[in-house]
């Protein structure tokens, strides 16, 4: 399941329908919003975009390079869009396979994939008011009108 | 020609939409419509090395390749997903 979503994420409706009868394990990421920014700055939520179509075909290749890297495996990969509240999941990453070392390490590949490469993009909402757009490269936000 | 254009994040809030119509001459390069943005707002100018440009979902590594009608060109700014 390749995914961008309005809606909340279901952690365990996705790991159930990315196992399958002959998977032995699964393991499953959640990218949750915190409450405090790198820098320990209060925030309030997260809102995301993203360029739909691309970042479903990036998913579609992350979980290709990995089953290539680790073997094979069932991925899921869905991604949230809008405004998110400190607590919710923002992305989910799921892989199934027989045993659990390609299952760690297919999903670790591909969470991180996600950070560098799906068109997403992510504008912090402070406390304070003020909202910033944060890069997952360098870590800096842009000031947000 | 025209060329439809997504832009996202900042690069959006910039050109005060997120999706646009440029007119370009045939034979119109990926250079040329980064270039058409720039001109919509200066702005835009100090994104110009962290912004990167697709077409039809594909990253372009090349400024000089070939716009065609009904190509969707994507203005994408730094990640941030996750």
């Amino acid at each position: 399941m390749f995914a961008i979503v309005r809606e909340r994420i279901d952690l365990e409706r996705i790991s159930e329908a990315t196992r399958n009868a002959s998977c032995g394990a699964v393991t499953a990421f959640a990218g949750i919003v915190r409450a405090q920014a790198d820098d320990g700055r209060p925030v309030i939520g997260l809102s995301y975009e993203a360029y739909d179509l691309m970042a479903i075909r990036t998913f579609e290749e992350i979980a290709d390079e990995a089953r290539a890297t680790f073997g094979p495996c069932e991925i899921s990969i869905v991604h949230r869009v809008g405004d998110l509240d400190v607590g919710e999941i923002a992305v989910a990453v799921v892989v199934a396979s027989a045993h659990r070392a390609a299952a760690f390490d297919a999903c670790e590949y591909a969470i991180d994939a996600v950070k560098a490469r799906a068109p997403i993009w992510k504008r912090e909402r402070y406390a304070d008011g003020e909202e910033f757009w944060k890069d997952n490269a360098c870590g800096q936000g842009t000031p947000a009108p | 020609m025209q060329i439809r254009v997504l832009a996202f994040a900042r690069v959006r809030e910039l050109l005060g939409d997120g999706e646009l119509t440029f007119d370009l001459p045939e034979g119109a390069t990926i250079g040329d419509v980064w270039q058409a943005a720039v001109d919509r707002n200066g702005a835009l100018g100090a994104l110009a090395e962290s912004t990167r440009i697709a077409r039809n979902g594909r990253i372009v590594n090349d400024s000089l390749e070939s716009v065609r009608e009904k190509d969707e060109i994507a203005l994408l700014p730094p990640v941030g997903g996750g």
